[in-house]
């Protein structure tokens, strides 16, 4: 297990890198802990995979460092890092049996035979494949492949982390939840660093204790799924996580008081030097939907089953309210703002309040 | 099981199997007409019964020639298939160095067959040739006119110019299918250059190889044109192959009865090793 250091690290897949554009990864400088368990989470081309091929050597940064456990091992290969990384298409060596499969990565590191007997034992038990070791390999379902390529990580127990590709995307949603719960069981048991790229914010949010939001090259946010939620530092994580996303619209602040068109919106506080573009976002989930507030009219209600998803305009703008499975739209449908659930963006980075 | 037979289908394939029968069975049923029966010319045709067979097989120099023809498959096969795995893995993957690569391979498969033996024919002449000029030059004793050694490693250097090509794009095509995790995923294993070959890249490869030896051995064992032009069979019968010998015998010395009998023979031969070929196949994509 290691502390990563990621410092500085810059990439571009091009040879004479110009423009800031030009940089798939544009400046990440963030350490995992650790045993941490963390999630890359963003949209395809955030340049997520790209930092996790850094990590596991598959890639070598343009700029910046890397450390394990404060050791430099930028220049380092793959094999040398002792990094497990399990892809988002299984690989499984076809023409091996499971229990060759996973001692495979200690067999080609010269461990004696015993020991790896005993090793992978282990670890088909832990993937639960025990009453497969003998078979061959093809013949297994999606998930058991994943199974597979997890557990040749798992199987080398003095792995300094193992990282995940986007593991489950060929798995079926119930296996999903399944294969995710193990992971975290195993996490608890052994204490792996693991890092965890993904596209979906609820494999991300339920994986991590901490997750790391990527955009256009660059962290933008990292924190527990509560701050994600409460608290995005960017507009951009307000609408990538939470479903339906943040409302964001366009305000003039004065004091602690916002001007949304006509509409005034009280604040919690007073946002300290916002200047630029001033956004305000409250996440529907505190956007509270009754006979007083500011007039808005509704134009769709859907039912995602354990709650409402309304959907409105208010002085012209879209905006999303979650409303109780039994509460029904009034007559007059108002909408207020629960000063809880306010931030407030300069130039789409949150803007702290004072009292 | 509500299957409406429609009986006007038959029609549709119609011109199909009136073709196949003038190009292939009608042929094919003069074959075995003459194998059976003896002739003088003037088109007096008698009765031969299973002579024309007999004579063959208790023939040395029907067997001799198939041994000719098993060595030579044997041969080619032992040196184009590895060579060919050998070329496609070290070919580029990515950037402009996969045209030209797929260019220069397929040059030698574009050239008429003849043609090939014409060029080697040329390039191995110990007057004239580029190759057998200068090996003689550099003092090797090299005339594939004379020497029966020197023409069977004429005629496999030929086959294996003309045809490794082949191997090459199949097993390439076989590797360039192989998605990049799996070699991410063996590096990240540990995997040496060796393992990385015998457990991802073989087993890739390894149904695109079961077609091209199946492709080069049937090609080689039926092979004509090329030692013809080069060797003319020769120097003594040292190439004569099946297909060779079989037109000595039924256009050289127009023994119609004796050369049916063994153009059926070679065919019979060629479909069983065609059927164990399908057969070894088949069953070995039921196993997986």
């Amino acid at each position: 297990m290691a502390r990563i250091d990621v410092n500085h690290v810059r990439h571009s897949y091009l040879p004479n890198p110009q423009k800031e554009a030009d940089f798939a990864l544009r400046e990440v400088h963030h350490t995992f802990e650790d045993g941490g368990a963390y999630a890359l989470l963003g949209p395809s081309g955030c340049g997520k995979t790209t930092l996790l091929n850094i990590i596991s050597g598959l890639l070598h940064p343009s700029h910046g460092k890397l450390l394990f456990n404060g050791r430099d091992v930028t220049n380092l290969s793959t094999q040398e890092r002792n990094i497990a990384q399990v892809f988002q298409f299984p690989v499984i060596y076809d023409t091996m049996t499971v229990y060759d499969n996973l001692a495979f990565p200690l067999r080609n590191r010269g461990v004696p035979e015993a020991d790896v007997d005993r090793k992978v034992r282990e670890t088909l038990e832990m993937i639960d494949l025990a009453s497969w070791a003998r078979k061959k390999a093809r013949g297994l379902t999606a998930d058991q492949k994943q199974k597979i390529s997890l557990g040749r990580g798992l199987v080398r127990s003095d792995v300094n982390a193992i990282l995940f590709d986007e593991p489950l995307t060929v798995i079926d949603p119930h296996m999903k939840w399944v294969l995710r719960s193990q992971l975290k069981q195993l996490h608890r048991r052994f204490g792996y660093t693991m890092v965890y790229v993904t596209h979906d914010q609820t494999e991300a949010l339920t994986f991590a204790d901490q997750v790391v939001v990527m955009y256009d090259g660059g962290i933008v946010q990292i924190g527990t799924p509560a701050e994600l939620f409460e608290r995005p530092r960017h507009t951009f994580v307000g609408y990538f996580i939470g479903s339906p996303g943040m409302n964001v619209m366009p305000v003039a602040v004065e004091g602690k008081t916002a001007m949304l068109g006509s509409q005034r919106i009280e604040l919690p506080g007073a946002p300290k030097a916002a200047s630029g573009a001033v956004e305000l976002g409250i996440r529907p989930e505190y956007v509270r939907l009754g006979r007083d507030g500011m007039a808005v009219s509704v134009s769709k209600v859907e039912d995602v089953g354990r709650h409402k998803v309304v959907r409105a305009k208010l002085e012209g703008r879209d905006i999303a309210a979650v409303i109780g499975e039994d509460e029904t739209v009034p007559a007059e449908p108002k909408v207020r703002f629960d000063p809880a659930g306010i931030n407030i963006y300069a130039d789409s980075w949150r803007v702290e309040m004072g009292a | 099981m509500d299957k409406t037979w429609n009986n006007k289908a038959w029609f549709l394939v119609l011109p199909v199997l009136v073709l196949v029968a003038f190009t292939a069975v009608i042929p094919l049923m003069t074959v075995v007409n003459y194998s059976v029966q003896d002739t003088f010319g003037n088109n007096v045709f008698t009765w031969a019964g299973t002579e024309w067979f007999e004579e063959l097989l208790s023939s040395s120099r029907f067997w001799e020639a198939m041994v000719r023809n098993l060595i030579f498959s044997f041969i080619i096969l032992a040196i184009e298939v590895p060579l060919g795995i050998f070329i496609a893995l070290n070919m580029p993957k990515k950037g402009w160095g996969v045209p030209v690569c797929l260019v220069l391979m397929s040059l030698p498969l574009l050239i008429p067959w003849n043609v090939v033996g014409t060029i080697w024919q040329v390039f191995g002449r110990s007057d004239i040739g580029l190759m057998g000029y200068y090996l003689n030059a550099i003092g090797i004793d090299y005339n594939y006119v004379q020497d029966p050694f020197d023409a069977w490693v004429t005629i496999i250097i030929m086959d294996v110019w003309h045809w490794t090509s082949l191997v090459v794009l199949l097993c390439y095509a076989g590797l360039v299918s192989i998605p990049d995790a799996f070699y991410q995923a063996a590096k990240i294993d540990g995997a040496s250059r060796w393992a990385v070959f015998r457990y991802i890249q073989l087993p890739k490869m390894q149904r695109v190889l079961l077609i091209a030896v199946l492709l080069r051995f049937m090609d080689s064992f039926m092979i004509y044109t090329e030692p013809f032009v080069v060797t003319g069979g020769g120097p003594g019968n040292s190439t004569t192959f099946l297909s060779i010998d079989l037109v000595k015998t039924a256009l050289g010395q127009f023994d119609l009865g004796p050369a049916a009998a063994m153009s059926l023979v070679y065919f019979l031969i060629i479909l069983l090793l065609s059927w164990v070929f399908y057969t070894v196949m088949t069953n070995y994509d039921a196993e997986r």
